[in-house]
Protein backbone atom coordinates (compact mmCIF):
# COMPACT_ATOMS: atom_id res chain seq x y z
CA UNK A 1 0.00 0.00 0.00
CA UNK A 2 1.76 3.28 -1.06
CA UNK A 3 0.92 6.12 0.87
CA UNK A 4 -0.14 8.56 -1.65
CA UNK A 5 -3.13 6.16 -2.81
CA UNK A 6 -4.38 6.95 0.85
CA UNK A 7 -7.51 9.34 0.45
CA UNK A 8 -6.31 12.00 3.84
CA UNK A 9 -10.10 12.60 4.22
CA UNK A 10 -10.78 9.03 4.68
CA UNK A 11 -11.63 7.90 8.43
CA UNK A 12 -8.22 6.22 9.58
CA UNK A 13 -10.64 4.40 12.07
CA UNK A 14 -14.21 3.19 11.92
CA UNK A 15 -15.69 1.32 14.83
CA UNK A 16 -19.17 0.15 14.13
CA UNK A 17 -21.36 -2.14 16.64
CA UNK A 18 -18.19 -2.90 18.79
CA UNK A 19 -19.41 -5.46 21.33
CA UNK A 20 -16.68 -6.96 23.34
CA UNK A 21 -17.61 -9.46 26.54
CA UNK A 22 -15.39 -10.79 29.06
CA UNK A 23 -17.61 -14.22 29.73
CA UNK A 24 -21.43 -12.98 31.05
CA UNK A 25 -19.14 -9.54 31.53
CA UNK A 26 -20.50 -7.40 28.51
CA UNK A 27 -17.66 -4.55 28.90
CA UNK A 28 -18.73 -2.81 24.89
CA UNK A 29 -22.47 -2.71 24.39
CA UNK A 30 -22.39 -1.36 20.93
CA UNK A 31 -19.33 1.71 20.16
CA UNK A 32 -19.49 3.55 17.18
CA UNK A 33 -16.61 5.70 16.37
CA UNK A 34 -15.02 7.37 13.72
CA UNK A 35 -11.58 9.07 13.81
CA UNK A 36 -10.08 10.97 10.94
CA UNK A 37 -7.06 12.09 9.78
CA UNK A 38 -5.14 14.32 12.55
CA UNK A 39 -7.87 13.84 15.06
CA UNK A 40 -6.68 14.01 18.47
CA UNK A 41 -9.46 12.10 20.66
CA UNK A 42 -8.82 11.75 24.32
CA UNK A 43 -11.05 9.29 26.05
CA UNK A 44 -12.10 9.62 30.20
CA UNK A 45 -14.61 7.98 31.73
CA UNK A 46 -14.67 5.73 35.31
CA UNK A 47 -12.72 2.73 35.25
CA UNK A 48 -14.95 -0.55 34.00
CA UNK A 49 -16.47 1.50 31.82
CA UNK A 50 -14.61 0.05 29.05
CA UNK A 51 -12.34 2.82 27.53
CA UNK A 52 -8.86 0.49 27.61
CA UNK A 53 -11.40 -2.12 25.84
CA UNK A 54 -12.14 -0.12 23.12
CA UNK A 55 -8.59 1.57 22.58
CA UNK A 56 -6.83 -2.35 22.92
CA UNK A 57 -10.02 -3.28 20.38
CA UNK A 58 -8.46 -0.96 17.67
CA UNK A 59 -5.00 -2.93 17.15
CA UNK A 60 -6.87 -6.27 18.24
CA UNK A 61 -5.14 -7.03 21.14
CA UNK A 62 -9.11 -7.62 22.14
CA UNK A 63 -10.79 -9.80 20.10
CA UNK A 64 -14.13 -8.30 19.48
CA UNK A 65 -17.18 -10.45 20.56
CA UNK A 66 -19.40 -8.15 17.81
CA UNK A 67 -19.10 -5.33 15.33
CA UNK A 68 -16.78 -4.20 12.61
CA UNK A 69 -13.61 -2.06 13.42
CA UNK A 70 -11.77 -1.03 10.04
CA UNK A 71 -8.12 0.51 9.88
CA UNK A 72 -7.72 3.01 6.96
CA UNK A 73 -10.52 0.79 5.09
CA UNK A 74 -9.38 -2.37 5.93
CA UNK A 75 -11.56 -4.81 8.55
CA UNK A 76 -9.56 -5.96 10.94
CA UNK A 77 -12.32 -8.33 12.51
CA UNK A 78 -12.02 -10.24 9.04
CA UNK A 79 -10.34 -13.38 10.06
CA UNK A 80 -8.42 -12.72 6.29
CA UNK A 81 -7.08 -10.33 7.40
CA UNK A 82 -3.30 -10.49 7.93
CA UNK A 83 -3.60 -8.60 11.54
CA UNK A 84 0.74 -7.77 11.56
CA UNK A 85 0.41 -6.06 8.57
CA UNK A 86 -2.38 -3.87 10.06
CA UNK A 87 -0.53 -3.56 13.52
CA UNK A 88 2.67 -1.87 11.70
CA UNK A 89 0.70 1.28 10.95
CA UNK A 90 -0.55 1.64 14.73
CA UNK A 91 1.65 2.93 17.41
CA UNK A 92 0.70 1.51 20.96
CA UNK A 93 1.57 2.73 24.21
CA UNK A 94 1.24 1.03 27.38
CA UNK A 95 0.33 2.05 31.37
CA UNK A 96 3.15 0.06 32.12
CA UNK A 97 5.59 1.06 29.14
CA UNK A 98 6.38 -2.65 28.41
CA UNK A 99 9.97 -2.03 27.08
CA UNK A 100 11.53 -5.09 26.89
CA UNK A 101 14.27 -5.65 29.98
CA UNK A 102 16.66 -7.86 28.29
CA UNK A 103 17.31 -5.35 25.40
CA UNK A 104 19.20 -2.02 25.73
CA UNK A 105 16.90 1.53 24.82
CA UNK A 106 18.42 1.24 21.42
CA UNK A 107 17.79 -1.96 20.61
CA UNK A 108 14.32 -1.90 21.86
CA UNK A 109 13.58 0.38 19.19
CA UNK A 110 15.44 -1.40 16.48
CA UNK A 111 14.10 -4.90 17.26
CA UNK A 112 10.62 -4.43 14.80
CA UNK A 113 12.05 -2.34 12.73
CA UNK A 114 14.71 -5.08 11.68
CA UNK A 115 12.73 -8.45 12.21
CA UNK A 116 9.50 -6.71 10.88
CA UNK A 117 10.13 -3.91 8.36
CA UNK A 118 13.71 -5.69 7.54
CA UNK A 119 15.92 -3.00 7.75
CA UNK A 120 19.28 -2.98 7.70
CA UNK A 121 20.97 -2.46 11.20
CA UNK A 122 22.19 1.06 9.98
CA UNK A 123 19.17 1.87 9.00
CA UNK A 124 17.53 1.13 11.96
CA UNK A 125 20.09 2.60 14.59
CA UNK A 126 19.81 5.76 12.51
CA UNK A 127 15.97 6.39 12.87
CA UNK A 128 16.09 4.83 16.20
CA UNK A 129 18.65 7.60 17.05
CA UNK A 130 16.27 10.48 15.64
CA UNK A 131 13.67 9.27 17.36
CA UNK A 132 15.51 8.65 21.16
CA UNK A 133 16.24 12.92 19.97
CA UNK A 134 12.78 13.73 19.05
CA UNK A 135 11.57 12.60 22.77
CA UNK A 136 14.52 13.82 24.14
CA UNK A 137 16.84 11.06 25.37
CA UNK A 138 19.46 10.64 22.73
CA UNK A 139 21.56 10.11 25.94
CA UNK A 140 20.31 6.99 27.06
CA UNK A 141 20.83 4.75 23.83
CA UNK A 142 22.57 2.23 25.71
CA UNK A 143 21.14 2.46 28.82
CA UNK A 144 19.14 -0.52 29.93
CA UNK A 145 15.23 0.25 30.59
CA UNK A 146 15.39 -0.98 34.48
CA UNK A 147 17.77 2.25 34.81
CA UNK A 148 15.55 4.83 33.32
CA UNK A 149 12.71 6.44 35.39
CA UNK A 150 9.31 5.80 34.66
CA UNK A 151 8.97 9.62 32.47
CA UNK A 152 11.94 8.14 30.15
CA UNK A 153 10.95 4.39 29.83
CA UNK A 154 7.63 6.27 29.01
CA UNK A 155 9.11 8.09 26.21
CA UNK A 156 11.67 5.48 24.66
CA UNK A 157 8.18 3.23 24.19
CA UNK A 158 6.45 6.42 22.52
CA UNK A 159 9.93 6.49 20.53
CA UNK A 160 9.70 2.57 20.00
CA UNK A 161 6.30 3.27 18.13
CA UNK A 162 7.29 5.92 15.79
CA UNK A 163 10.24 4.19 14.28
CA UNK A 164 7.79 2.10 12.89
CA UNK A 165 6.49 5.01 11.24
CA UNK A 166 3.04 4.66 12.53
CA UNK A 167 0.21 6.43 10.73
CA UNK A 168 -1.97 6.56 13.69
CA UNK A 169 -1.36 6.75 18.01
CA UNK A 170 -2.93 4.44 20.67
CA UNK A 171 -1.74 5.56 24.13
CA UNK A 172 -3.45 3.30 26.95
CA UNK A 173 -3.60 5.48 30.12
CA UNK A 174 0.45 6.96 29.61
CA UNK A 175 0.67 8.57 32.47
CA UNK A 176 -1.51 6.82 35.28
CA UNK A 177 1.94 4.60 36.33
CA UNK A 178 3.93 7.63 36.69
CA UNK A 179 5.05 9.69 39.73
CA UNK A 180 3.77 13.29 39.65
CA UNK A 181 6.50 14.78 38.54
CA UNK A 182 7.44 13.02 35.68
CA UNK A 183 3.64 13.21 33.84
CA UNK A 184 4.70 16.48 32.50
CA UNK A 185 7.95 14.94 30.35
CA UNK A 186 5.32 12.21 28.50
CA UNK A 187 2.46 14.97 27.87
CA UNK A 188 4.88 16.96 26.41
CA UNK A 189 6.31 14.42 23.98
CA UNK A 190 2.23 13.80 23.18
CA UNK A 191 1.30 17.08 22.77
CA UNK A 192 4.53 18.01 20.12
CA UNK A 193 2.98 14.45 18.08
CA UNK A 194 -0.07 15.93 18.09
CA UNK A 195 1.00 19.49 16.74
CA UNK A 196 2.88 17.23 14.28
CA UNK A 197 -0.79 16.35 12.90
CA UNK A 198 -0.25 12.64 14.79
CA UNK A 199 -3.94 10.58 14.59
CA UNK A 200 -3.97 10.11 18.52
CA UNK A 201 -6.55 8.36 20.54
CA UNK A 202 -5.59 8.49 24.11
CA UNK A 203 -7.52 7.03 26.99
CA UNK A 204 -6.36 9.60 29.43
CA UNK A 205 -7.35 11.16 33.14
CA UNK A 206 -5.55 13.91 32.29
CA UNK A 207 -8.27 16.79 31.83
CA UNK A 208 -5.42 19.69 31.64
CA UNK A 209 -3.94 17.28 28.20
CA UNK A 210 -7.52 16.43 26.97
CA UNK A 211 -8.83 20.27 27.30
CA UNK A 212 -5.63 21.84 25.36
CA UNK A 213 -4.38 18.72 23.09
CA UNK A 214 -7.63 17.42 22.34
CA UNK A 215 -9.63 18.18 19.68
CA UNK A 216 -12.06 15.92 20.61
CA UNK A 217 -13.25 14.46 23.83
CA UNK A 218 -15.27 10.55 24.38
CA UNK A 219 -16.80 10.44 28.05
CA UNK A 220 -17.66 6.48 28.31
CA UNK A 221 -19.65 4.40 31.22
CA UNK A 222 -21.20 1.26 31.27
CA UNK A 223 -19.92 -0.05 28.05
CA UNK A 224 -21.27 3.33 25.73
CA UNK A 225 -20.06 6.47 24.81
CA UNK A 226 -22.16 8.27 26.71
CA UNK A 227 -21.14 12.17 25.44
CA UNK A 228 -18.74 13.09 23.22
CA UNK A 229 -18.05 17.01 21.42
CA UNK A 230 -15.26 19.86 21.55
CA UNK A 231 -13.31 18.73 24.64
CA UNK A 232 -13.47 22.59 26.22
CA UNK A 233 -17.19 22.37 25.32
CA UNK A 234 -17.35 18.83 27.70
CA UNK A 235 -15.51 19.63 30.05
CA UNK A 236 -16.81 23.29 30.89
CA UNK A 237 -20.76 22.22 30.24
CA UNK A 238 -21.03 18.38 30.40
CA UNK A 239 -24.51 17.79 29.15
CA UNK A 240 -25.70 14.42 30.29
CA UNK A 241 -26.20 13.75 33.81
CA UNK A 242 -23.81 11.13 34.19
CA UNK A 243 -20.61 13.64 32.81
CA UNK A 244 -21.64 15.54 35.09
CA UNK A 245 -21.74 13.45 38.05
CA UNK A 246 -18.06 12.24 36.92
CA UNK A 247 -16.90 15.68 36.05
CA UNK A 248 -18.14 16.79 39.41
CA UNK A 249 -15.32 13.79 41.05
CA UNK A 250 -12.55 14.35 39.19
CA UNK A 251 -12.25 18.46 38.55
CA UNK B 1 8.81 -16.65 86.14
CA UNK B 2 10.39 -15.25 83.21
CA UNK B 3 14.21 -16.01 84.69
CA UNK B 4 12.80 -19.32 85.23
CA UNK B 5 11.79 -20.22 82.06
CA UNK B 6 14.78 -18.75 80.46
CA UNK B 7 16.70 -21.05 82.67
CA UNK B 8 14.85 -23.80 81.71
CA UNK B 9 15.61 -23.22 78.12
CA UNK B 10 18.98 -23.00 78.36
CA UNK B 11 19.23 -26.82 80.16
CA UNK B 12 17.20 -27.54 77.58
CA UNK B 13 19.93 -27.06 74.98
CA UNK B 14 22.77 -27.97 77.25
CA UNK B 15 21.50 -31.27 77.13
CA UNK B 16 21.07 -31.33 73.33
CA UNK B 17 24.22 -30.12 72.73
CA UNK B 18 25.53 -33.24 75.22
CA UNK B 19 23.77 -35.78 73.69
CA UNK B 20 24.98 -35.05 70.16
CA UNK B 21 28.46 -34.78 71.26
CA UNK B 22 28.18 -37.44 73.26
CA UNK B 23 26.44 -39.58 70.55
CA UNK B 24 29.51 -38.93 68.01
CA UNK B 25 32.36 -39.77 70.34
CA UNK B 26 30.67 -42.81 70.57
CA UNK B 27 30.84 -43.20 67.16
CA UNK B 28 33.96 -42.22 66.97
CA UNK B 29 35.26 -44.82 69.68
CA UNK B 30 33.35 -47.72 67.87
CA UNK B 31 35.15 -46.94 64.36
CA UNK B 32 38.53 -49.00 63.53
CA UNK B 33 39.97 -46.19 62.28
CA UNK B 34 43.43 -47.63 60.68
CA UNK B 35 41.24 -49.72 58.59
CA UNK B 36 38.70 -47.48 57.02
CA UNK B 37 42.08 -45.41 56.09
CA UNK B 38 43.27 -48.50 54.26
CA UNK B 39 40.06 -49.45 53.11
CA UNK B 40 38.89 -45.84 51.61
CA UNK B 41 41.38 -43.36 52.28
CA UNK B 42 44.45 -45.63 50.62
CA UNK B 43 46.90 -43.05 48.67
CA UNK B 44 48.81 -45.94 46.85
CA UNK B 45 45.45 -46.82 45.34
CA UNK B 46 44.61 -43.18 44.37
CA UNK B 47 47.76 -42.77 42.59
CA UNK B 48 46.91 -45.81 40.70
CA UNK B 49 43.81 -44.09 39.15
CA UNK B 50 45.77 -40.92 37.34
CA UNK B 51 45.35 -40.17 35.14
CA UNK B 52 42.47 -42.24 33.44
CA UNK B 53 39.84 -41.22 36.43
CA UNK B 54 40.38 -37.51 34.91
CA UNK B 55 41.31 -37.82 31.53
CA UNK B 56 38.48 -41.30 30.81
CA UNK B 57 36.11 -41.08 33.70
CA UNK B 58 35.15 -37.29 34.79
CA UNK B 59 35.74 -36.37 30.71
CA UNK B 60 32.77 -38.49 29.93
CA UNK B 61 30.93 -37.73 32.69
CA UNK B 62 31.12 -34.14 31.71
CA UNK B 63 30.94 -35.17 27.93
CA UNK B 64 27.42 -37.37 28.39
CA UNK B 65 25.93 -34.37 30.67
CA UNK B 66 26.42 -31.92 27.99
CA UNK B 67 25.01 -33.94 25.57
CA UNK B 68 22.64 -34.92 27.02
CA UNK B 69 21.78 -31.82 28.08
CA UNK B 70 21.87 -29.64 25.03
CA UNK B 71 19.78 -32.58 23.66
CA UNK B 72 17.23 -32.31 26.24
CA UNK B 73 17.11 -28.59 26.22
CA UNK B 74 16.64 -28.54 22.38
CA UNK B 75 13.83 -31.09 22.71
CA UNK B 76 12.69 -29.53 25.71
CA UNK B 77 11.94 -26.21 24.14
CA UNK B 78 10.19 -28.34 21.40
CA UNK B 79 7.47 -29.66 23.75
CA UNK B 80 7.48 -26.90 26.02
CA UNK B 81 6.02 -24.85 22.89
CA UNK B 82 3.93 -27.63 21.94
CA UNK B 83 2.72 -28.14 25.56
CA UNK B 84 1.37 -24.06 25.09
CA UNK B 85 -0.33 -24.16 21.49
CA UNK B 86 -3.16 -23.77 20.33
CA UNK B 87 -3.16 -27.07 18.42
CA UNK B 88 -4.85 -29.51 20.63
CA UNK B 89 -3.38 -32.21 19.33
CA UNK B 90 0.56 -30.93 20.42
CA UNK B 91 -0.92 -29.74 23.50
CA UNK B 92 -1.78 -33.79 24.01
CA UNK B 93 1.22 -35.52 22.42
CA UNK B 94 3.40 -33.18 24.37
CA UNK B 95 1.40 -33.55 27.46
CA UNK B 96 1.77 -37.08 27.18
CA UNK B 97 5.54 -37.44 26.23
CA UNK B 98 6.12 -35.28 29.74
CA UNK B 99 3.56 -37.89 31.51
CA UNK B 100 5.29 -40.87 30.33
CA UNK B 101 9.04 -39.81 30.49
CA UNK B 102 8.98 -38.29 34.23
CA UNK B 103 6.71 -41.39 35.21
CA UNK B 104 9.47 -43.77 34.57
CA UNK B 105 12.39 -44.81 35.98
CA UNK B 106 15.63 -42.84 34.34
CA UNK B 107 17.17 -46.39 34.35
CA UNK B 108 14.36 -48.49 32.61
CA UNK B 109 14.49 -45.69 29.97
CA UNK B 110 18.27 -45.99 29.39
CA UNK B 111 17.77 -49.89 29.65
CA UNK B 112 15.11 -50.18 27.11
CA UNK B 113 16.79 -47.38 24.52
CA UNK B 114 19.46 -49.78 24.74
CA UNK B 115 17.26 -52.51 22.97
CA UNK B 116 14.18 -50.36 21.48
CA UNK B 117 16.56 -48.29 19.20
CA UNK B 118 18.46 -51.14 16.90
CA UNK B 119 14.89 -53.02 16.86
CA UNK B 120 12.76 -49.99 15.64
CA UNK B 121 15.01 -48.13 13.36
CA UNK B 122 17.32 -51.28 12.33
CA UNK B 123 20.07 -49.02 13.09
CA UNK B 124 22.85 -48.75 15.45
CA UNK B 125 23.12 -45.37 17.48
CA UNK B 126 26.35 -43.63 16.89
CA UNK B 127 28.45 -44.70 20.44
CA UNK B 128 27.55 -47.96 20.98
CA UNK B 129 25.57 -48.74 23.50
CA UNK B 130 25.92 -45.72 25.40
CA UNK B 131 25.10 -43.57 22.41
CA UNK B 132 21.64 -45.48 22.78
CA UNK B 133 21.76 -45.00 26.19
CA UNK B 134 22.51 -40.88 25.56
CA UNK B 135 19.54 -40.97 23.87
CA UNK B 136 17.25 -42.58 26.67
CA UNK B 137 18.76 -39.59 29.00
CA UNK B 138 18.07 -37.06 26.39
CA UNK B 139 14.06 -37.98 26.28
CA UNK B 140 14.23 -38.11 30.54
CA UNK B 141 15.96 -34.88 30.13
CA UNK B 142 13.53 -33.32 28.13
CA UNK B 143 10.35 -33.93 29.74
CA UNK B 144 11.64 -32.52 33.05
CA UNK B 145 12.99 -29.41 30.97
CA UNK B 146 9.98 -29.24 28.98
CA UNK B 147 8.25 -28.31 32.15
CA UNK B 148 10.68 -25.69 33.21
CA UNK B 149 11.02 -23.90 29.94
CA UNK B 150 7.33 -23.53 30.18
CA UNK B 151 6.58 -22.23 33.84
CA UNK B 152 9.32 -19.63 32.07
CA UNK B 153 7.55 -18.51 29.10
CA UNK B 154 4.55 -18.41 31.10
CA UNK B 155 6.50 -15.90 33.61
CA UNK B 156 6.96 -13.30 31.59
CA UNK B 157 4.73 -10.26 31.87
CA UNK B 158 1.57 -10.83 29.06
CA UNK B 159 2.19 -6.76 28.66
CA UNK B 160 5.68 -7.93 26.65
CA UNK B 161 3.91 -10.35 23.70
CA UNK B 162 1.18 -7.50 23.95
CA UNK B 163 4.45 -4.67 23.24
CA UNK B 164 5.78 -6.69 20.27
CA UNK B 165 2.14 -8.08 18.53
CA UNK B 166 1.65 -4.29 18.79
CA UNK B 167 4.54 -3.57 16.62
CA UNK B 168 3.51 -6.27 14.22
CA UNK B 169 5.82 -8.84 14.72
CA UNK B 170 4.06 -12.02 14.44
CA UNK B 171 3.80 -14.72 17.46
CA UNK B 172 6.56 -16.82 16.15
CA UNK B 173 9.06 -13.73 16.21
CA UNK B 174 7.32 -12.50 18.91
CA UNK B 175 8.31 -15.98 21.12
CA UNK B 176 11.98 -16.12 19.81
CA UNK B 177 13.31 -11.95 20.10
CA UNK B 178 10.77 -11.31 22.96
CA UNK B 179 9.47 -13.98 25.04
CA UNK B 180 12.06 -16.89 25.20
CA UNK B 181 14.73 -14.67 25.91
CA UNK B 182 13.52 -13.61 29.18
CA UNK B 183 12.14 -16.55 29.91
CA UNK B 184 15.37 -18.47 29.78
CA UNK B 185 16.64 -15.94 32.21
CA UNK B 186 14.32 -16.43 35.03
CA UNK B 187 15.08 -20.46 34.86
CA UNK B 188 18.66 -20.27 34.68
CA UNK B 189 18.62 -21.35 37.99
CA UNK B 190 15.90 -24.26 37.72
CA UNK B 191 18.08 -25.31 34.52
CA UNK B 192 21.69 -25.21 36.60
CA UNK B 193 19.99 -27.46 38.70
CA UNK B 194 18.82 -29.82 35.96
CA UNK B 195 22.42 -29.90 34.86
CA UNK B 196 23.26 -31.58 38.23
CA UNK B 197 20.79 -34.20 38.17
CA UNK B 198 21.78 -34.87 34.89
CA UNK B 199 25.31 -35.18 35.68
CA UNK B 200 24.47 -37.56 38.41
CA UNK B 201 22.14 -39.54 36.36
CA UNK B 202 24.99 -40.00 33.99
CA UNK B 203 26.14 -43.05 36.42
CA UNK B 204 23.03 -45.22 34.94
CA UNK B 205 24.06 -45.00 31.69
CA UNK B 206 26.38 -48.33 32.31
CA UNK B 207 22.84 -50.69 32.52
CA UNK B 208 23.02 -49.69 28.34
CA UNK B 209 26.25 -51.16 28.50
CA UNK B 210 30.00 -49.88 28.73
CA UNK B 211 33.05 -50.33 26.30
CA UNK B 212 36.88 -49.41 28.01
CA UNK B 213 36.83 -45.84 26.27
CA UNK B 214 32.91 -44.97 27.51
CA UNK B 215 33.19 -45.57 31.26
CA UNK B 216 32.17 -42.28 33.02
CA UNK B 217 33.23 -41.67 36.68
CA UNK B 218 30.93 -44.22 38.63
CA UNK B 219 31.37 -47.39 36.34
CA UNK B 220 35.10 -46.51 36.39
CA UNK B 221 34.99 -46.42 40.01
CA UNK B 222 32.61 -49.78 40.85
CA UNK B 223 35.44 -51.14 38.45
CA UNK B 224 38.53 -49.99 40.32
CA UNK B 225 37.26 -51.00 43.04
CA UNK B 226 36.94 -54.75 41.94
CA UNK B 227 40.45 -54.43 40.20
CA UNK B 228 42.06 -53.64 43.74
CA UNK B 229 40.13 -54.79 46.43
CA UNK B 230 39.86 -51.21 47.83
CA UNK B 231 36.89 -49.07 48.23
CA UNK B 232 39.15 -46.00 47.91
CA UNK B 233 38.20 -45.42 43.98
CA UNK B 234 34.70 -44.65 45.30
CA UNK B 235 36.16 -42.28 47.30
CA UNK B 236 37.68 -40.68 44.50
CA UNK B 237 34.63 -40.77 42.48
CA UNK B 238 32.94 -39.28 44.77
CA UNK B 239 35.43 -36.12 44.97
CA UNK B 240 35.45 -35.58 41.46
CA UNK B 241 31.46 -35.51 41.59
CA UNK B 242 31.32 -32.76 44.21
CA UNK B 243 34.59 -30.74 42.62
CA UNK B 244 31.73 -30.41 39.52
CA UNK B 245 28.57 -29.97 41.46
CA UNK B 246 28.95 -27.68 44.46
CA UNK B 247 30.59 -25.07 42.31
CA UNK B 248 27.02 -25.32 40.07
CA UNK B 249 24.87 -24.88 43.34
CA UNK B 250 26.50 -22.55 45.07
CA UNK B 251 26.58 -20.71 41.98
CA UNK B 252 22.43 -21.47 41.74
CA UNK B 253 22.05 -20.30 45.02
CA UNK B 254 24.12 -17.07 44.29
CA UNK B 255 22.24 -16.18 41.21
CA UNK B 256 18.71 -16.83 43.08
CA UNK B 257 19.78 -14.47 45.98
CA UNK B 258 21.09 -11.90 43.01
CA UNK B 259 17.13 -12.72 41.48
CA UNK B 260 16.07 -12.06 44.54
CA UNK B 261 17.74 -8.51 45.53
CA UNK B 262 16.90 -7.37 41.61
CA UNK B 263 12.74 -7.72 42.35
Amino acid sequence: MSTDLIDIHAPVIEVQGLVKSFGDNEVLKGIDLTVTRGEVICVIGPSGSGKSTLLRSVNLLEEPTGGRILVEGIDITDPDTDIDRVRRRIGMVFQSFNLFPHLSVLENLTLAQRRVLKRSKTEADEIAREMLGRVGLSEKADAYPSHLSGGQQQRVAIARALCMNPDMMLFDEPTSALDPELVGEVLQVMRSLADEGMTMLVVTHEMGFAREVGSRLIFMDGGHIVEQGDPREVLANPQHPRTQDFLSRVL
Amino acid sequence: MALRRRTRSRIYRLAMYAVFIGAVVLIALMTDWERIGKQFFNLEVAAQLFPDIIVVALRNTILFTLIAFVGGLLLGVLFALMKLSVIAPFRWFATVWIELFRGLPALLTIFAMAFILPIAFGVKPPGGPVGAGLIGLILVASAYMAEVIRAGIQAVPKGQSEAARSLGMSPMKTMFWVILPQGFRIIIPPLTNEFVLLLKDTSLLFIAGTFLWSKELTTFARDANTTYANATPLIMAAIMYLIVTIPLTRFTAWLERRMARER
